[in-house]
């Protein structure tokens, strides 16, 4: 019982993890109506980026902080440098390009660090188990990384739904000529919204370093779960993506623990199954 | 898109006619390396046809190409003895076509973003089920049998036997594909292209010709993946993933999307400079995502396009 109970959280907090990734990714499509497959290698940079600082002997706050901070700069510099000009270019142009960024950003890493496998220590300060209930105890450091996703995820729910920017790129989401109609500087909110898809990516990778190994290509699954969340959610849907990254969270988890050899297809077969009842996504507005 | 006049369909033969004279003077190893160039050939002529022609890009095409080539394991496994290559061709082309028929009512459900995205997914699918399950022999992959030939080929005479297979195999693909695309059904794909909802109002079912260009995709790539089994006797699930999809697509890309010979172009121009990345550097990437940024950024027509 307690370890299924182990299992649930794990898989609520995979969710949450997949759902930093995958709500970059949903707005990134939907706003700029860009298909980045290179978001996988966003989430691996930012991992080797926790490696990299908490190596050199800073506290994994410190690495979170900054793989927020060089993920907003580097989104920014990538969608004014090349992005922007493949918005209206057509989807083959889109996925090689992105295909041509994570060979890139696959070989900088070998270039810059290396090829093996690394582990990110648990913050010693987070390195103990929390009682919840009865006997069941679980790790104080995914408590905290459950924590933080929960408060990232509010926090941009806040600002999309509440603030005038946030209503920007919900419109720019439905309608991109409205924005333009608008008087709205959509060149603006491009950026900002390809930095902020960027940041949370990396800031997934370095929450998720300590968690698992750093290794090369490990955004990969990260990838793909991401894609299956963004066609569950429905694209451009921020909301859509939490419920699908937690239900997809959940599935791939609890599929790993009990069922190790059918997780991948059991995830995929899901996606089928919603692709047959509702095409355009479980939580789209029809 | 355009299919080669007569002048270059007698070109592309002078060119097999090369290729074929390989034996006489070409080392092993070159002749080696043209049947690499051959085979990721015909997996990107199959692509063609959903890409150029119907204008689906989808990414789970390698998929099927992995699918084509571990049949050639699996039905060894399931008869216990080594399959001719009579029946092993068969069975890949179906398992290949099958899985495709399986996998696009699915897909094809979709447009756009979606269809990429639904593709990655259903391609890695299968992936995992190669990589995680000990079905086909692991995450390493396996050495394989190969398909018995009609007569038994020594190992000194397989370069030259497997590139004039690869060779009659592409050109094959190449005569069917050209052929098909003078028939009504492939007037039909480019109308889909073109404009998709013209098609639908003038009372096509694109939903089924879609789905039909689809399975006869995934069957030429099983009957790649095949040759590649026969050829190289390994096999991984690399060749099932999305990477390999999106190596195809540059194929196309760099041989031009808008003609049907154009992926052949860029299969040879692709192996080339792989090799000459091979022999100047250690990183083979690095080499690759800069042909790719060069072809996005600036070869909008592909080679099959510089003399217009």
């Amino acid at each position: 019982m307690t370890g299924f109970l182990a299992q649930m959280l794990n898989g609520i907090q995979y969710g949450l993890l997949l759902f930093l990734i995958s709500s970059g990714l949903t707005l990134i499509f939907g706003v700029m109506g860009v298909i980045n497959l290179a978001h996988g290698s966003l989430f691996m940079i930012g991992a080797y980026l926790a490696y990299v600082l908490t190596a050199a002997a800073l506290p994994l706050w410190a690495a979170l902080l900054a793989s927020v901070l060089a993920g907003a700069l580097f989104g920014a510099v990538l969608e004014r440098l090349l992005f922007r000009h493949f918005r209206k270019r057509e989807h083959l142009d889109q996925v090689l390009l992105t295909f041509a960024l994570i060979l890139l950003f696959e070989e900088a890493r070998a270039a810059l660090i290396d090829n093996q496998f690394h582990s990110v220590p648990v913050p010693a300060l987070l390195d103990f188990s929390v009682r919840v209930v009865g006997d069941f105890a679980y790790s104080a450091y995914r408590l905290v990384v459950l924590a933080v996703c929960l408060l990232v995820a509010a926090l941009m729910v806040l600002f999309i739904e509440r603030t005038k920017i946030g209503s920007a790129i919900r419109a720019a989401a439905e309608s991109p000529e409205m924005v333009d109609l608008l008087g709205l500087n959509a060149a603006w909110i491009h950026t900002l919204v390809f930095a902020a898809g960027t940041a949370l990516a990396m800031l997934a990778g370095a929450l998720a370093a300590p968690l698992q190994s750093v290794y090369p290509g490990m955004g990969d699954g990260f990838l793909i779960l991401s894609f299956v969340v963004v066609v569950i959610g429905g694209l451009g849907s921020v909301g859509g993506a939490f419920w699908a990254a937690l239900l997809v969270g959940l599935i791939d988890t609890l599929g790993k623990a009990y069922l190790p050899q059918l997780a991948g297809i059991a995830v995929c077969g899901m996606m089928a199954l919603v692709l047959l009842w509702r095409p355009s996504g479980l939580f789209a507005r029809t | 898109m355009t299919s080669a006049g007569l002048r270059g369909n007698l070109l592309l033969g002078l060119a097999a006619l090369a290729v074929a004279s390989m034996p006489l003077w070409a080392s092993a190893y070159h002749m080696q390396l043209a049947s690499t160039a051959m085979i990721a050939a015909m997996f990107a002529l199959s692509l063609q046809l959903l890409v150029g022609a119907t204008g689906l890009v989808s990414l789970a095409h390698a998929a099927f190409f992995g699918l084509g080539a571990y049949a050639v394991h699996l039905l060894k496994q399931a008869m216990g003895e080594t399959p001719v290559v009579f029946l092993s061709l068969p069975v890949s082309v179906l398992a290949a076509g099958l899985a495709a028929a399986l996998i696009g009512p699915f897909a094809l459900r979709t447009r756009g973003f979606y269809f990429l995205m639904t593709t990655l997914a259903f391609g890695q699918m299968l992936f995992f089920l190669f990589h995680d399950t000990p079905l086909g022999g692991g995450t390493d992959g396996v050495f394989i049998q190969r398909p018995s030939l009609i007569w038994a080929v020594p190992r000194a005479q397989r370069p030259t036997v497997f590139l004039l297979l690869n060779l009659a195999v592409l050109a094959l693909t190449y005569a069917g594909l050209w052929a098909l695309m003078r028939t009504l059904f492939g007037h039909a794909l480019l109308g889909i292209r073109a404009n998709e909802h013209r098609m639908r109002a003038m009372g096509h079912n694109v939903q089924r010709l879609k789905l039909l260009a689809f399975v006869i995709a995934g069957a030429l790539a099983g009957l790649a993946g095949h040759m590649a089994a026969l050829t190289d006797a390994f096999v991984s699930p690399e060749l099932l993933g999305w990477h390999r999809s999106a190596e195809a697509l540059l194929m196309i890309l760099l041989g031009g999307i808008g003609a049907l010979h154009g992926p052949i172009l860029g299969a040879f121009a692709l192996t080339f400079i792989q090799e000459i990345g091979h022999l100047v550097t250690e990183r083979q990437k690095l080499v690759e995502g800069a042909v790719i940024l060069a072809a996005v950024l600036l070869l909008r027509h592909g080679l099959a396009g510089i003399r217009r």
